[in-house]
């Protein structure tokens, strides 16, 4: 499995990718809908880190020995022996946090609405990563292993 | 004191596409647009916008439309708003009035009142995609005369040449200097011109150290009134050194680089401490005149042991012919004429868009008045200012230069929406600043990209329409005003162009 990279020298901060993911995860997947007409806002599994004028975005990054894993009480969190993907399973998910505790990177998001939380899929069944391929300015790159 | 300034441009948000993004918001630099919590809604200042469209092209649902406003006040053919609106700023502020980039008056463009011809007929065109079409052009002087001997069947040359550097394409990217735009936007520069193997020109900023290995073959250096950054091995890594005697958008001035965009790396490349004013003076002080010149041509060729062409480049001005004539005579190998709309990242207002004549009379009247003496062929012409598309390159060769420089062109190939305001040091789109939140807009590697992409449709259309014309090399089109006309134009236009009326 590849990585998506963070590109920090031309990341310019505007985040898009955090806009694009959320549309990409929204019910309609249609920006305007997604963000004014739906009964819940879109929310994104990418984040913006800021120190200015240091910018980068980050999502998961699909660790090898992924804390989150270890940590899941409800075994929502599994890793994909086959794409090497951490996937979460919302059903199995009980809102614990502990995944949220103990990730480094900060990359599992607290879904207040829901109690659960949310994470980077990697699009997983779209077309795209929107992430990657809704960045202005090519500061997202998918490289493969 | 209160601003009775009326803002330039209006912005109108539809409210029903805006998702509260904030995209805008931190696109602009000049802070135009803020958003507010407790309403969740977006409120944008007019008066502090520029018009640069940044926010109008990152904005995620088009919500925004920013346009310039209509003339507020009582319409006065004489009074237009920029002449009130420069009055009341400078009643406020006491200052000469300043601006970036390239003179927008409406003084005519000749290169729209001139047609190309084509093979009708009587002649046969040529289909570049079928054929050999030639666009590779040298620059530098050429000799006399090429005598040949023969020694047992052998043939060798005589003559003794004189440096030329090739090019793939009649297009050299202009003097843009490191300090003045970007490092991204220079390297950019850099990077197109060697990937489509052309020039670009370092303008007077210098060239940073560890860019002339892989980047002096693709390089112009500048010498000029300021002598930032030249020492010998400067000179040395380029292909051809430029001595900067005047720029188009700004006669008779030369460059200012304020303080706070002299950062470190910029220091360093021009041999100043960080944080100075780069202050060219406007004179080059050990040139007073052709003789002068002649002495620092010698000089520069004296330190980089005669293997590099040297140019000279003036503003286009008045006698600018007996000018040119002048700089041939005293040495140089290339003369690089800019014209009234080259652009500029700072200068007053009323000598960019006052001082200078348009090149394509300068070029003619250049091209002419060297034929006449006998020495078109000791130099190389380098056509500057306002070259906007392939059509005005070529009208350009055929008027009589040998490759034309675009620099305006290229900033708006990099992202330039041509919003006037270089001066500040905010530029939105990242290339007219040293701010480093805004410099990283620019990726190189794609704004690169984009520069050979302009380079290669230029050249592309250029092919086609020398083949168009029955030509099968640039060099032929050079000056060769039969296939130009005139249309519109009077007759002292005409003739100082050297090109006949359509019909004729």
């Amino acid at each position: 499995m590849g990585k998506i990279l963070a590109k920090p020298e031309v990341c310019m901060g505007c985040h898009l990718c955090e806009i694009w993911c959320a549309v990409a995860h929204s019910k309609s997947k249609h920006i305007i809908k997604a963000f004014n007409y739906e009964d819940k806002k879109p929310e994104p599994r990418v984040r913006v880190e800021e120190k200015l004028p240091l910018t980068f975005a980050l999502q998961c990054r699909h660790c090898n020995e992924p804390d989150c894993v270890s940590a899941c009480i409800s075994g929502a969190l599994t890793k994909n022996p086959e794409s090497g993907a951490i996937e979460h399973d919302a059903e199995k998910c009980v809102g614990c946090y502990s995944c949220v505790l103990t990730c480094p990177y900060g990359n599992i998001f607290i879904d207040h609405a829901h109690k659960k939380v949310i994470k980077c899929d990697l699009c997983a069944g779209m077309e795209t990563m929107y992430c990657v391929s809704k960045c202005p300015n090519q500061a997202l790159v998918y490289v493969e292993d | 004191m209160y601003s009775y300034l009326l803002p330039e441009f209006t912005i109108e948000r539809s409210e029903d596409k805006c998702i509260r993004c904030r995209v805008c918001e931190r696109q602009c630099a000049n802070k135009v647009h803020e958003y507010d919590e407790d309403l969740n809604k977006i409120f944008s200042s007019n008066e502090l916008c520029v018009g640069c469209q940044r926010c109008v092209a990152l904005c995620p649902t088009n919500a925004l439309y920013v346009h310039p406003r209509v003339y507020d006040y009582r319409p006065n053919s004489s009074w237009t708003r920029d002449k009130v609106q420069n009055l009341k700023k400078q009643a406020e502020t006491g200052g000469v009035i300043l601006t970036g980039s390239g003179n927008d008056k409406p003084y005519r463009i000749y290169w729209d009142h001139l047609v190309l011809n084509a093979s009708q007929v009587t002649n046969p065109s040529i289909d570049p995609l079928r054929e050999p079409m030639e666009l590779k052009t040298f620059l530098g002087r050429k000799p006399d005369t090429l005598e040949i001997t023969f020694e047992e069947g052998k043939a060798s040359l005589k003559s003794q040449l004189n440096p030329n550097v090739p090019i793939k394409t009649p297009l050299v990217f202009s003097a843009m200097s490191y300090g003045a735009i970007s490092y991204q936007a220079y390297k950019s520069l850099a990077m197109a011109a060697k990937e489509f193997g052309t020039l670009f020109n370092t303008g007077e900023g210098g060239l940073p150290e560890h860019m002339r290995e892989e980047f002096g073959g693709n390089a112009i250096v500048q010498c000029a009134s300021g002598r930032f950054g030249v020492d010998s091995d400067y000179l040395n890594s380029a292909q051809i050194i430029e001595i900067k005697i005047g720029q188009g958008a700004k006669p008779g001035i030369g460059g200012h680089l304020p303080g706070e965009k002299v950062s470190a790396n910029i220091a360093e490349t021009r041999m100043i401490p960080m944080g100075t004013d780069a202050l060219s003076p406007a004179p080059q002080h050990d040139i007073y005149s052709i003789e002068d010149l002649s002495m620092l041509i010698y000089a520069l060729k004296e330190a980089t042991n005669y293997e590099k062409p040297v140019s000279v480049k003036i503003a286009a001005v008045h006698n600018v012919a007996a000018i040119a004539s002048g700089i041939v005579r005293a040495g140089a190998d290339i003369v690089a004429i800019d014209g009234i709309r080259g652009g500029t990242g700072a200068a007053p207002l009323a000598t960019r868009d006052n001082v200078g004549i348009p090149m394509e009379l300068a070029l003619a009247a250049v091209d002419k008045r060297l034929r006449e003496e006998g020495i078109r062929h000791k130099c190389s012409v380098l056509a500057a200012g306002g070259i906007r598309c392939s059509a005005d390159a070529i009208k350009a060769i055929a008027l009589g230069a040998d490759a034309v420089y675009i620099g305006t062109a290229a900033l708006v190939a990099m992202g330039c929406t041509l919003c006037h305001k270089c001066y500040t040091g905010k530029c939105n789109w990242g290339i007219c600043t040293q701010d480093p939140f805004l410099t990283k807009r620019l990726n190189p590697e794609i704004t690169s990209q984009k520069l050979v992409n302009l380079l290669k449709g230029w050249s592309h259309e250029i092919q086609e329409m020398l083949g168009g014309m029955g030509i099968n090399a640039i060099e032929s089109l050079r000056g060769n005003r039969e296939h130009l006309r005139g249309v519109g134009l009077e007759e002292w236009e005409l003739n100082v162009l050297g090109v006949k009326g359509a019909g004729e």
